[in-house]
This record gives C-alpha cells, structure tokens and sequence, in this order.
C-alpha cells in the first residue's frame, strides 16, 4: 500500500471544504446548475435518472481494508447499502442526496479517499493491472509510475480544461491485464536490450462511439523522463485537439486525423524543447515514492500445502481454486479473484455487508489489501495458499466465490437504462439473463475464457468493442436492439470486433449469444481453442449464418 | 449547447414535464400549482407544442429547485390516469426494475 503524505492529506480536505461551500451555495440557490455542474463534475458528482451518483477513485485500484471498510460505511450511511465497481477501477454510489455528500466526502477523506478528476476533462484516475506488484514476471510495479503520474496530473492547472476527458492505463506484465490498448496513453513498463526499464508508449486508444486501438508512439521512454514526454503528448492535445464537436475531441480522432507520424514529429518537437528540464526525473523522487509503497512481511513458504491437497477432494473448492486462484511471484501464496457476477446478479455490485466483510478477511488473509480489476471484480493480492480452503468457504458464505472469472458470465457491464442518463437500453437485465443461461459451471468452463461486455448506449462503458462478444443497445422507433460484434479484445492483442449483422430485438439477445456460443462450440478446432482465437481464424461468416438463417 | 427552451418543440401526443429534483435527483413532474410533485398523476398534461412551450418555460424558471427540465410523451387510459410514454420515462417513474442488491 502507498502511504500518502501531509501534502496529500491537507489537499483531499480543503477540497472537501471547498465542495461543502460550494454545495451550500447551490443548496441555497446562490449558484445556478449551470454554474454548480462543473464544480460536482471535478468532485465525481453526477446526475443519473433517479439521482445523483456519486464516484469515487481507487487510484489504480489498490485499496487498504480500512478505505473498503469506508466505502462500505459510505454505502449504509448516505446511499442504498451498496456500491458499483466499474470498468476503470472506481466504485460508484447511485442514490446519494447533494446535501449529504460533503460529509461522504469527509469520511472518505479520513482515510486518503477523494473524487477528484473521476469526471470533467482532465486526466482521471490511473488505472493499471489488478495484480501489479505480485504477478509472476512482471518487469516491475507499475503503481510506481500510476502514483508519480498521480501527483503529476492531479489539479494540473494546464490540463484540467483538456478538449475532452484523458485516461491513462499502465502494465509492466507481458499479459495486458490492464487494456492499455484502449486507453488515450497507454504505458508498457519494459527492459530494453540495454537491461533498462522504461515505457512502450500508445497513444489514441479509446472506445465511445468511435473506437481505435491504440497506436505506438515511441518504442522505449526512459523512466526518468515519462512526465516530460507524457507532458509533450498532452500539450500537443491540448492545442490542437479539437473544443467545437464533442464527438470528436477525444486524443483519437486527433491521432487519426492527422496520423500517427505527424502527431508523433509533434510530440516529438514538443519533448526535445523540454526534456532535461524541470520534468525530468531524479532518481531519488522515484525511489522516495517507491518507499512510499509498503510491502507485506511474506514468510517462506511452500507452494501446493497440505491443506489445498486436502481440500481440492471437494468438487466445489477445487472449481472455485482452478477458476479464481492465479500464482503468486512468490511460492506459497496466491492472487485470488473475488467474483462480483453471482448468477443472476448485476454485474460489478457489492453490499456494504460484503465490502465489510471483504475487508476482515484481506485483513486476515491479504495482509489488508484488496485490488480493483477493470473486469469490475476484486482481488486479495497476498493470500498464503495453505489458508485458501478457509478463505474459499467465508466468501462463498458472502456469495463472492463464484468460480467464473473469464467464463461467460464473468460479464462486463455498464449501468445501463436501469441508471444512465445517457443510455438507450438496458444492460444489467441482458447480463442477469445470460448468466442464468450459462449458469451450469461444467458448461461455462467447457467454453472456456470467453468475455462478454455489453453497453447500453453508443458511449461504450461497458467495452462491448473489446469483449469477445460484445452487445450494444440501441434504440430502433421506441424499441430496445442490441447489435452483436464478435471476435474483439482487450488484452495485449487488442482488437475491435466486428458486427455480424443487423441488431436483434431485447428478447432476442440471450437466444442469439447461445447460438454463437453453440456455433464456437461445434466450429472449435480443439478444447483450448478460445473462443476469440475460433473468431480469429473463421472470420464472422459461421456465426452469423448461425444466428440469422432462422431468423 | 442550445437551451431546451430555444430547442424546437415537437410533441406527438399527451405530454408532461419532468426533472430531477435538485436536492437529492429525486425524479419529479411539474403540476398544477407551479410547483413540482414526486407522483407521476399529479403532473400538468399537455397536448399542443404552445403548451408544452409554456409549460416549459415556466418549469425552467425554477433552478433552485429542478434540474434539467424537458417534456416527456405519456399515455392516458380509459380513465385519464397518466403512465409513462416510453421505457426510459416507465423506469425514471418507478425507480430501477430490476431487483436492487440491497432492497429498498
């Protein structure tokens, strides 16, 4: 865990007095909306269709026992008992009134929470891999650099009036938990032939209404001199990236309109007028911040203990321990994925009992900490395998053992019609239907890893262009449709999937995924051909004659 | 972005205007006393886009106390009750129709 400093603190709570003044004057009718709106935006506050809603930020998705603790109190206290975790590592509250916010605020405040920039076009909460600082090869730990970019980026005055929002993703594993490919700078921590480590640099990735992989910029960026050349990107941007079209301000359409070689020369002239200057890194800030992340006090010990052998005779704890339990860096312990998809249930949501509960047992088991993973599940980081069989029955008592993490109803969804202003269908009810469809465990895993996102309106929130079946709702004369794409991902072969034919109606969606998922099945060329790698090989043809001969 | 007042007024059928309440989002509909009620029935019908306009206008005024004010389509029965025209504006009258994770 990162401890944060005086100046951090001192920060988070004059904003939380600033925000309480400005709620009261709008309370008092001494600002108009149109004056207050963008003063909740920098403080997370929007308005949905029945009320506000309320993000917080989980800087790049780590959390201490005692913030979920909060988030938890913040739940029960000022909202309905539960919160949403999404696809960009924060947590959403749904239900909370405008005048009980500065004091949600100030709970949170207590212990180094805030809801700055998780709205407003600025840079927003960085996000990276789930299980960065424990996963097996990885070159380094990225929150390192989330943080420095973190203090960066935080209240930057020439950046907090962006064209349009800006969203960082970093990993430092060869597997892209992190989907850096769709994000507007992606960061790839690696060594390069001189044993250095720095950054694979992306730039223009994002979804919305108009989605482009991410395309490199530069191969290999010193760590020394990552905020220069991120500030070169992000000035190049801010001049030229366009203010009179919404649609079109993001980083993308900037790169794609001028081309990754102009704006890469750009950049480029940007960074040489200033590297070596006032950005570039000292070696001590680096190693002051990375200091600042506290480790636990791991014992040695074995992997595969007798208490997992014993245990792995019950059916149910070795489905839970082959789907949830990934390796650790080091022998004898595990990463473990806490499921937020129970069947039936709305994708990302947990209780305040859970979140409660959740933190006793990381603070038992996880040396009290607990990771956010854009997939909207959660992860105890440091657990000694020899404690997975207790581990396993007090979550699944707390219903968040559900073993089908990257199976079919592990899905990504967004808020959908149920909440979102924005929206044009619904998402959540889809996603309820299609796990109780695949709901049979041995069927789930005979399909094996198959990610399934659906958004609700063109804005994209639940990925459905990166999942490897996505499903977007649009709204055809007052009635809900969904379009299918197929073969997309989001991982370190990111790719857009493409559409397999005209949108079929709400009642429709579940009966048309099951055709595809039997077409897959039928079509595969092996067991541990995945799904997307089948999409990969056969193009969309097979599936979309599947789905539309007998309709 | 042009103000819902300058926006060109279309109406196809019976009409209200709602928004959200300003001090906790609270969907609400203007009603018969300039003012604003929680319950659908208790809204102001419209039928013509002058009215709708009026309407409009009026419910604008109030900034302290709504946001985001709009005309939505509504359906009357054999009756005259009022029920919501579309299915954004069923789930914004009745709250969320999918079982909460905590029920209310």
């Amino acid at each position: 865990m990162y401890t944060y400093d005086e100046i951090d603190r001192t920060l988070i709570n004059e904003r939380v007095s600033e925000f309480r003044d400005q709620v009261q004057r709008r309370l008092k009718g001494e600002l108009t909306e149109d004056e207050f709106k963008m003063l909740r935006l920098m403080n997370g506050v929007y308005l949905q269709l029945h009320a506000y809603m309320f993000r917080v930020a989980i800087p790049y998705g780590t959390l201490s026992s005692a913030q979920l603790r909060k988030m938890a109190h913040v739940a029960r206290r000022y909202d309905r008992g539960y919160g949403h975790f999404t696809t960009r590592q924060n947590i959403q509250f749904n239900w909370i009134a405008l005048s009980d916010l500065p004091d949600a605020l100030q709970d949170l405040a207590e212990v180094g929470i805030h809801a700055m920039q998780t709205s407003g076009n600025c840079t927003r909460n960085i996000t990276t891999d789930q299980w960065a600082g424990v996963a097996p090869g990885e070159v380094e730990d990225p929150r390192i650099w989330c943080e420095l970019l973190r203090q960066y980026s935080t209240m930057h005055p020439e950046f907090s009036f962006l064209p349009r929002k800006f969203k960082f993703a970093i990993t430092a594993s060869a597997h892209d938990r992190a989907a850096i490919k769709v994000h507007d700078i992606g960061l790839r921590l690696h060594r390069n032939d001189a044993g250095e480590t720095g950054f694979e640099v992306l730039v223009g990735g994002g979804l919305g209404r108009t989605p482009f992989i991410g395309k490199p910029i530069k191969p290999f960026v010193h760590g020394r001199d990552l905020l220069g050349y991120v500030e070169a990107i992000l000035r190049v941007y801010n001049q030229y990236g366009r203010r009179d079209n919404i649609y079109k301000a993001r980083i993308k359409i900037l790169v794609h309109e001028l081309g990754i070689e102009k704006f890469a020369r750009e950049v480029e002239d940007e960074w040489l007028a200033m590297r070596d200057t006032a950005l570039s890194l000292d070696a001590e800030v680096v190693e002051d911040i990375r200091a600042r992340f506290i480790y636990p006090h791991y014992e040695t010990l074995a992997d595969l203990p007798d208490e997992v052998r014993s245990a792995s005779a019950d059916p149910a704890f070795e489905a839970w321990r082959l789907n949830s339990v990934a390796p650790h860096r080091l022998p004898g312990y595990s990463i473990v994925t806490l499921s937020l998809k129970p069947i039936g249930g709305p994708p990302g949501d947990a209780t305040a009992d859970q979140m409660d509960a959740i933190a006793d047992l990381a603070e038992k088991y996880s040396f009290g900490e607990i990771r956010v993973g854009h997939e909207q599940n959660l992860a105890l980081p440091h657990v000694a395998q020899k404690d997975l069989p207790a581990l396993w029955k007090a979550l699944d008592k707390i219903g968040v053992a559900t073993p089908n993490v990257n199976l079919v109803t592990d899905i990504i969804a967004c808020p959908g019609l149920d909440y979102c202003s924005l929206a044009n269908t619904r998402s959540i009810p889809i996603a309820q239907e299609l796990t109780r469809r695949f709901a049979n465990h041995d069927t789930a895993n005979l399909i094996g890893r198959l990610h399934v996102n659906i958004s609700g309106c063109i804005n994209a929130c639940g990925h459905h262009h990166v999942g490897h079946i996505g499903i977007l709702g649009v709204e055809k004369n007052g009635e809900e449709y969904y379009q299918i794409t197929i073969g997309g991902r989001a991982d370190e072969h990111a790719v857009v999937g493409t559409l397999i034919g005209p949108a079929v109606p709400y009642a429709e969606v579940a009966d048309v995924i099951e055709d595809i998922v039997e077409a897959y099945l039928a079509l595969r060329q092996r067991p541990d051909e995945l799904f997307v790698e089948a999409v990969a090989r056969l193009g969309v043809e097979p599936f979309k004659e599947r789905v539309y001969a007998t309709r | 972005m042009t103000s819902p007042l300058q926006q060109k007024i279309k109406i196809t059928g019976p009409s209200v205007v709602t928004a959200n309440r300003a001090a906790d989002g609270v969907v609400i509909w203007r009603n018969a006393a300039c003012g604003w009620s929680t319950d659908l029935s208790d809204a102001v019908v419209v039928r013509t886009a002058d009215e709708a306009r009026a309407l409009l206008t009026e419910s604008a005024a109030d900034d302290v106390g709504a946001i985001g004010p709009y005309i939505a389509p509504v359906v009357l029965d054999a009756q005259g009750a009022i029920g919501p025209g579309n299915l954004r504006e069923q789930i914004r009258s009745v709250g969320v129709i999918i079982d909460l994770p905590v029920p209310a």
